[in-house]
């Protein structure tokens, strides 16, 4: 108990490191959004001075020092409210809430698929130790867990979208045809499928690797445990040593590293949604970029992190409760 | 101090009972490769040290090359792509900026990756870009090591106070995400180019090694040569860095090579957000131009197949060598492995597998 109030302290601290920096960041920097915004709409007629300052207030953006900012940034923050982007002169919160169903769907969606794929091989790579199999999967999946993500995305476009012409490149479903209604029907349904299709794969493909690899190592380890050497003794069949003796006990690092990886399930899909045009959080944080839109650049990367932690906390939550070993050394 | 170092390898060597290990030509490789195995305590098992051989470094270097195969393979292509970087100018005949009057045409023997829609030179982009990408992934890999060295082995040597404050700061950089902080850094920075790349890579790789050496140097705190050392009275930055930190050598090199691994596909994913300097060709600029340009749209795979292959090839190659490191300092990972002998054994106790 004591652990986890320790670590409940530290996930408190960082995350209000996390908001310190994404405030300090942008106000370090020379420029501000006006000045920003004001650039882009250059050859549109002059501004007058009190457009100008109804503009910076609109922004957040004040004269007063650095501090008192700061805690009225601190303030903003704890009433939900994280300005506007410029572009559409939205709430950013009401951007990200939506943006983030499209990015929790699929890339959640492909992680879990990637966890399972990867680790049942990871489990029969280890048992067929020295086959063919195993001889060729590692380094091959090396191979494309070295591959660029965008890359292998640019790559799919490319193969389906521009050769093969079977699947649509770009978007989260159908905006060109008028007839699609957004709901719960078919059609929908299947254009939102066939746009995540490729998204997915990419994510798949590129990090089922790592959950083979890890699988493979730890199972390697307890391949060779006295335990297992009984139960094959015992004459138990070949799938139930495999699956309730070995991978049983080898599983543990992975689930861990999965909860892990719920983190970046928000921010780790950047550059497959960006390549898709996804409507995610991802494709929200590069368009912020493109646009200058401070807010929106703060406000993706504050959501990025409070996944990153939350993640973190429920991977040191599920080790506690899985690992007895944790709980009595730490006690 | 020498010796003490020697002796503690070779014990761990003896308990391994391994034959590549125990070699006795071997004992450079293994002292390099240092103790990332969690070591046994010694209790009941006496170890002579060896007399210390007359070192001679190159020959071992050439047998650390070649002792593992997936290690070889690894060495054999970065060195493909230092040599690339190194020669390849010589053999473009054009300069990567230069726009010819061949648009966008496919690969050629005039032109042998092809040019974009500007009339440049694939290939004079691709080895010039060599040498930018992997002098930032390099210099970033480097300095990033370096502090990861510093922050690990004083946190795990001082421990108390100094060690929570440090390792605080490490665990919360560690949970910072990665990529889209660097993508905020970058965004925000007034200067766009490599030194904003190289310093946005330093801030979030350094934890993840600091973190291992911290571990380990934890563990190494309570070794008889660290305290014979204090005993002597020996200052405790000399007893980090002279006495600790050639012992986790293997360490250093894996997470240097991770870190390399980590800056060569974030610059070039920085880069293609267009958050480098657009204008110095580099991997990931011909990738940003070919999106900007829609080169995939019109059929044009020769803007982005070799940029993202040599990235590609570049990083598995780091990756062999990595998992070369590992099976050297791991034996349980190598090829020749118990689960077979498992077979074997059951097939003596119980010879018809009927289940399968």
């Amino acid at each position: 108990m004591r652990h986890l109030l320790r670590r409940v302290g530290f996930y408190l601290a960082a995350l209000w490191a996390s908001a310190t920096i994404n405030f300090l960041i942008p106000r370090l920097m020379p420029g501000d959004p006006v000045q920003a915004y004001l650039g882009r709409m250059e050859g549109h007629g002059s501004i007058s001075a009190s457009a100008l300052q109804a503009l910076r207030v609109e922004f957040g953006i004040s004269d007063a020092p650095l501090w008192i900012q700061y805690f009225q940034y601190l303030g903003n923050l704890l009433h939900g409210n994280l300005g506007v982007s410029i572009p559409s002169f939205k709430p950013v919160t009401e951007i990200l809430a939506y943006d983030l169903q499209w990015t929790l769907a699929l890339v959640g969606v492909a992680t879990v698929i990637s966890f399972v794929l990867g680790t049942m091989l990871g489990v029969i790579v280890s048992w067929k130790r020295g086959s063919w199999l195993d001889t060729i999967a590692p380094p091959l999946l090396t191979f494309f867990s070295a591959v660029p993500y965008f890359w292998m995305a640019l790559g799919l476009v490319y193969i389906f979208g521009f050769v093969l012409s079977w699947l649509p490149i770009g978007g989260g479903f159908d905006t060109l045809n008028p007839d699609l209604e957004i709901g719960w029907n078919w059609d929908y349904i299947f254009s939102v499928l066939q746009h995540a299709f490729l998204p997915a794969l990419t994510i798949v493909v590129g990090s089922m690797a790592g959950w083979v690899l890890s699988m493979r190592n730890t199972m390697i380890t307890t391949l060779s445990e006295d335990y297992v050497l009984m139960a094959q003794a015992k004459g138990l069949s070949e799938k139930r040593v495999m699956f309730a003796y070995a991978a049983r006990n080898a599983i543990l690092p992975s689930i861990t590293g999965f909860a892990m990886s719920l983190g970046f399930v928000v921010g780790g899909a950047l550059l497959t949604e960006i390549v898709f045009s996804y409507p995610g959080i991802g494709f929200d944080l590069f368009n912020a970029v493109l646009n200058v839109d401070y807010s929106l650049i703060e406000g993706t990367f504050l959501v990025i992190a409070i996944a990153m932690l939350a993640a973190n906390f429920l991977a040191d939550v599920v080790y506690t409760i899985l690992d007895p070993r944790v709980r009595q050394e730490r006690a | 101090m020498q010796r003490d170092t020697r002796e503690s390898t070779t014990s761990n060597n003896g308990q391994h009972n391994n034959a590549d290990l125990n070699a006795p030509q071997n004992v450079v490789d293994a002292a390099a490769l240092g103790s990332v195995e969690p070591v046994l305590p010694t209790t009941g098992i006496t170890v002579t040290a060896e007399p210390p051989k007359k070192q001679r470094p190159w020959p071992d270097l050439l047998q650390l090359f070649t002792a593992n195969p997936r290690m070889t393979i690894g060495f054999c292509i970065v060195g493909f792509f230092v040599l690339m970087a190194l020669i390849g100018p010589f053999i473009a005949r054009q300069s990567p900026t230069h726009f010819s009057n061949d648009l966008f045409q496919p690969p050629s023997a005039t032109h042998w990756l092809g040019t974009t829609q500007k009339g440049e030179d694939i290939f004079a982009q691709l080895v010039y870009g060599a040498r930018i990408s992997l002098l930032i992934s390099f210099v970033a890999a480097t300095g990033a090591t370096m502090l990861s060295i510093f922050f690990g082995l004083t946190a795990g040597y001082f421990g108390g106070v100094v060690d929570d404050v440090l390792s605080f700061l490490t665990n919360m950089f560690l949970i910072l995400p990665g990529l889209p902080l660097s993508v905020v850094i970058a965004s925000f920075s007034p200067i766009k180019g490599a030194t904003t790349i190289i310093f946005v890579l330093l801030v979030t790789s350094w934890p993840w090694g600091a973190r291992v050496l911290r571990s380990q140097t934890l563990s190494m705190r309570q070794r008889e040569f660290v305290e014979a050392a204090r005993t002597v009275g020996e200052s405790p930055w000399r007893i980090i860095f002279f006495e600790i930190f050639p012992n986790e050598i293997a360490i250093v090199a894996s997470s240097f090579v991770g870190t390399f691994v980590y800056a060569a596909l974030t610059e070039v994913a920085l880069e293609f957000l267009g958050l480098g300097d657009v204008t110095v060709p580099t991997w990931g600029v011909i990738l940003f131009w070919a999106k900007a340009e829609n080169a995939l749209e019109i059929g044009g795979w020769w803007l982005f197949a070799p940029p993202g292959l040599c990235v590609a090839i570049l990083c598995a190659g780091l990756t062999f060598i990595n998992f070369g490191i590992d099976e050297l300092a791991n034996p349980r990972l190598r090829r020749e492995a118990k689960p077979k002998t498992i077979r074997a054994r059951r097939s003596a106790i119980y010879p018809i597998p009927t289940h399968s």
